[in-house]
């Protein structure tokens, strides 16, 4: 018997101007009918062209190599009519990204049943007959009404759920799902893989599953392939994979989950923060006259955080997790009284604050976003050193700069160089030195290993527990990796709309969760309990 | 201590590679931190061959118009009662003919060259200085300042150029730095929004943040975080701005405003030869060549400048 999608020996290069760059080598894997394979790999590994190169979706200087053979037809020399005709029909996509993939000028009812009315023929009626069938199979509340919406009048779980109606449209034999669930919360990342699994039983249809993340592919997919720049060094049955895997690489993957916990500071420990009643309000509308309107962000939280503690904050997106970070800092004006270090932050303006802001510091997620294009790493990690000691020389400057460098165990010869030059993991390193060369005391850390690869992640984590070891530093730990939260904190506190639901000790959170909210997240995160 | 064991340096192996093609410049003591943007950007000037000859072309050109005028036989008003109207040729001296007033042509253009890449020069360059500071400030400090700075654009905007100059030539009589100064006036209002609407989706980035956390203070942010990463779209438009400032000029000359006789520039030139383009066409095309090379030279120059001064195109 046939697999349903059958590659081999499949050899993507692109022709750049300054030579060809192979971003796949010699792959080749099966998908069974009804079987749901996972194409595991870190960024750069070639995933993602796989499956593009599937669908014919690859920019014109791509060149494929090697065949692949969709149910008896092969793939790579159909000519553009044809695989125009398969796409949408036989074969659906969903893409990561929810926000932007969907037409935001038209309704939602409208782009399902474009599909259908383009590969089936439907005329309007049939086409909304079917589209009301696909919103309710996927799981939209009120499907007569949301037909009529449009993307931004969804959020982002019920965007993908109308990805996944559109991609199901005509009742594909196999659906790519490429990164379906990254961009959403885990809450509702288990809900869209729940709703994925129920589909493909209920249609027989093979799943080609995209994804970094192993967690996932250990509760979800039948077949495993691991790739790594561009080679498939691994691939079988998943549980066969994670219980003896064969290949290093994968060893690594799969061993590259956070470990351990933090040694707990002594009770006499003194209070380095002492929050209370913190609330932000931002203004949604101003009005002429009569008050404002106002959104309340962070309602009332209060925390305390001693010296060489970590303190976690983990929330779903839009929980107020990094608003209450940025109140904190005096980033946002807020309510509510901040006491660093027995000092009161809340009615300094920012002149007053900045001899405090060498000791209070941040690293933010994005660490594309959060490095100046134009500056080279020495002069961003100097900036520090400028605003608060001017006195020193160009020269002690420099020698400063090279040991904030060294501490986060990147090449010192590197700092003539500009922030492109550097992966992810690099530059999250850049950033991380830029507030250590301050030497602060208190450090704000907000998702600063969201937008990096699992292994890359374990090494960052390691890095601030070092360093924290090394200069004392008080951490505020933001996330909603609840994995990485759990190998760094001392207590953590769950934040959902603005209001802690549940605070306490690591263990006391993760071991024995007393709020439902904390025991939904905990679970649908599918924590390895061993670690 | 640290500095005696080599510690691994994790960088290069954490999992990431850099983007294919990256390129790998040396990382020696040749290459230090104090490189400044400007050092650097020159030397990647120097590395595109386009920008450099129109650069070389640029400067060449301003020359000749500079000092070629001394250097022919004839005066800018000066009238030759043997030619009118003659066309281009080597025996008599008019190597690019004469006017319909007997003056030679090569001299005007040269001197109308003067005016012209004086005016585009300095009304350009007032334009960048009023403008990048003007909309850097309103769309970092934001809220009612950015409001009332704005809505000040939007008068100047709604009032007619014409009336403006018109006042300013009453208020301070008829000057050739008038006329920088009245289109300078007008092509900041431009440049002014498109710096704040860079600057308005700059200060969201967290690069922005982090200065703050910094205790980098409000001036500094502006000069060394958000002026520097709206140079791209600033540069394309002061391209675009010199050839607009040229045409405007010989407007305002046209209508009497502006530079006046014997002083030319070419618009005017060119405005003049556009009615003898059936019987004198040199009097049509001289200038208008000179004016394209100058324009042509300029976006290369531009687009030269603007990649120079990204460091991602290395």
């Amino acid at each position: 018997m046939s697999a349903l999608l059958d590659i081999s020996h499949l050899t993507v290069s692109f022709d750049l101007p300054t030579g060809a760059v192979e971003a796949v080598k010699d792959v080749s894997f099966q998908v069974p009918a009804g079987e749901t394979v996972a194409l595991v790999g870190e960024s750069g590994s070639g995933k993602s062209v796989t499956s593009t190169a599937i669908m014919r979706l690859l920019p014109d200087l791509a060149r494929i190599e090697g065949e692949i053979r969709f149910d008896g037809q092969v793939l790579n020399r159909l000519s553009p009519k044809a695989i125009r005709r398969l796409r949408g029909n036989d074969i659906g996509m969903i893409f990561q990204e929810p926000m932007t993939s969907l037409n935001p000028m038209h309704r939602i009812g409208r782009q399902i049943g474009e599909v259908l009315r383009r590969h089936k023929g439907m005329n309007g009626d049939q086409a909304r007959t079917r589209v009301l069938e696909l919103l309710t199979q996927v799981g939209i509340p009120e499907p007569e009404r949301r037909i009529q919406s449009y993307p931004h009048e969804l959020s982002g779980g019920q965007r993908q759920r109308v990805m996944i109606a559109m991609a199901l449209a005509c009742d594909p034999k196999l659906l790519i799902a490429d990164e379906p669930t990254t961009a959403l919360d885990v809450t509702v990342q288990a809900q869209i893989l729940q709703l994925l699994k129920s589909l493909q039983q209920r249609y027989g249809m093979a799943i080609l599953f995209i994804t970094h993340d192993l967690t996932l592919v250990r509760h979800f997919a039948d077949r495993v392939c691991v790739m790594q720049h561009g080679h498939l060094v691994e691939s079988g049955l998943t549980r066969e994979v994670f219980d003896a895997p064969q290949h290093a690489y994968t060893r690594m993957l799969l061993a590259a989950e956070p470990k351990g916990r933090k040694v707990p500071v002594n009770e006499d420990s003194p209070l380095v923060l002492d929050a209370r009643d913190i609330r932000v309000r931002f203004t949604t509308k101003r009005r002429m006259f009569g008050p404002d309107d106002t959104f309340e962000a962070v309602r009332g939280i209060s925390l305390k955080v001693k010296r060489g503690q970590t303190v976690g904050i983990v929330g779903e997106s839009g929980s107020g997790k990094s608003t209450l970070g940025r109140a904190l800092l005096r980033l946002l004006p807020s309510e509510g009284t901040i006491a660093f270090d027995q000092q009161a932050l809340e009615g300094l303006d920012q002149k007053a604050l900045r001899p405090l802001r060498s000791r209070l510091q941040v690293v933010f997620q994005d660490p594309f976003g959060s490095l100046s294009p134009r500056m080279t790493v020495g002069e961003i990690i100097s900036e520090g050193l400028r605003v608060h000691h001017p006195e020193l020389s160009r020269r002690e400057r420099d020698a400063r700069v090279v040991e904030a460098l060294k501490d986060v165990s990147l090449d010192p010869a590197m700092r003539a160089r500009y922030p492109h030059e550097f992966s992810g993991g690099q530059r999250q390193r850049i950033a991380i030195a830029r507030a250590v060369v301050l030497k602060p005391e208190f450090l704000l850390l907000d998702e600063p290993t969201s937008a990096l690869d699992r292994s890359v992640q374990v090494t960052v984590v390691e890095l601030l527990r070092d360093l924290q070891q090394k200069y004392d530093m008080t951490y505020l730990f933001i996330s909603h990796d609840l994995a990485v939260v759990r190998a760094m904190s001392d207590t953590v506190l769950v934040m959902k709309n603005g209001e802690v639901v549940e605070s306490g000790t690591t263990e006391a959170i993760f071991d024995h969760p007393s709020m439902p909210y904390t025991q939904a997240l905990i679970e649908a995160s599918f924590l390895n309990r061993a670690a | 201590m640290t500095s005696s064991t080599p510690t691994p340096y994790r960088g290069e192996h954490d999992g990431t590679p850099l983007p294919a093609g990256a390129p790998n410049p040396p990382s020696g003591p040749d290459r230090h931190t104090g490189e400044s943007l400007g050092r650097e950007a020159w030397r990647r000037l120097k590395q595109n061959r386009a920008a450099m000859l129109s650069l070389i072309l640029m400067v060449i050109l301003a020359l000749v118009c500079f000092i070629g005028p001394y250097l022919l036989p004839w005066g800018l008003d000066e009238v030759d009662w043997n030619s009118f109207q003659t066309a281009p040729s080597m025996t008599d001296g008019h190597y690019a003919g004469t006017d319909a007033n007997g003056r030679d042509l090569l001299v005007r253009t040269l001197f109308g060259g003067q005016v012209s890449l004086s005016v585009a020069l300095m009304a350009t360059f007032v334009s960048l200085l009023i403008g990048v500071i003007y909309g850097a400030v309103a769309g970092y400090v934001g809220g009612r300042t950015d409001n009332l700075m704005m809505r000040f654009v939007d008068i100047m905007y709604s009032l007619p150029f014409m009336f403006l100059v018109i006042l300013l030539m009453v208020v301070f009589g008829r000057n050739i730095f008038l006329i920088y100064a009245a289109i300078g006036a007008v092509e900041w209002l431009d440049m002014a929004r498109i710096v704040r609407g860079q600057t308005l989706a700059l200060k969201r980035r967290e690069f922005i943040e982090a200065a703050h956390a910094l205790g980098v203070s409000g001036p500094t942010i502006v000069r060394r975080h958000l002026i520097p990463n709206t140079l791209g779209p600033v540069i394309i438009y002061v391209t675009l701005t010199v050839p607009k400032v040229i045409l405007l000029e010989s407007f305002l000359s046209f209508l009497g405003l502006g530079v006046q006789e014997p002083l030319t520039s070419w618009g005017v030139l060119i405005s003049e030869g556009k009615d003898m383009m059936e019987s004198a066409p040199w009097m049509l095309i001289v200038p208008s060549v000179f004016l394209a090379v100058t324009l042509f030279c300029l976006n290369f120059l531009g687009d030269g400048l603007r990649d120079a001064l990204d460091p991602k195109t290395r």
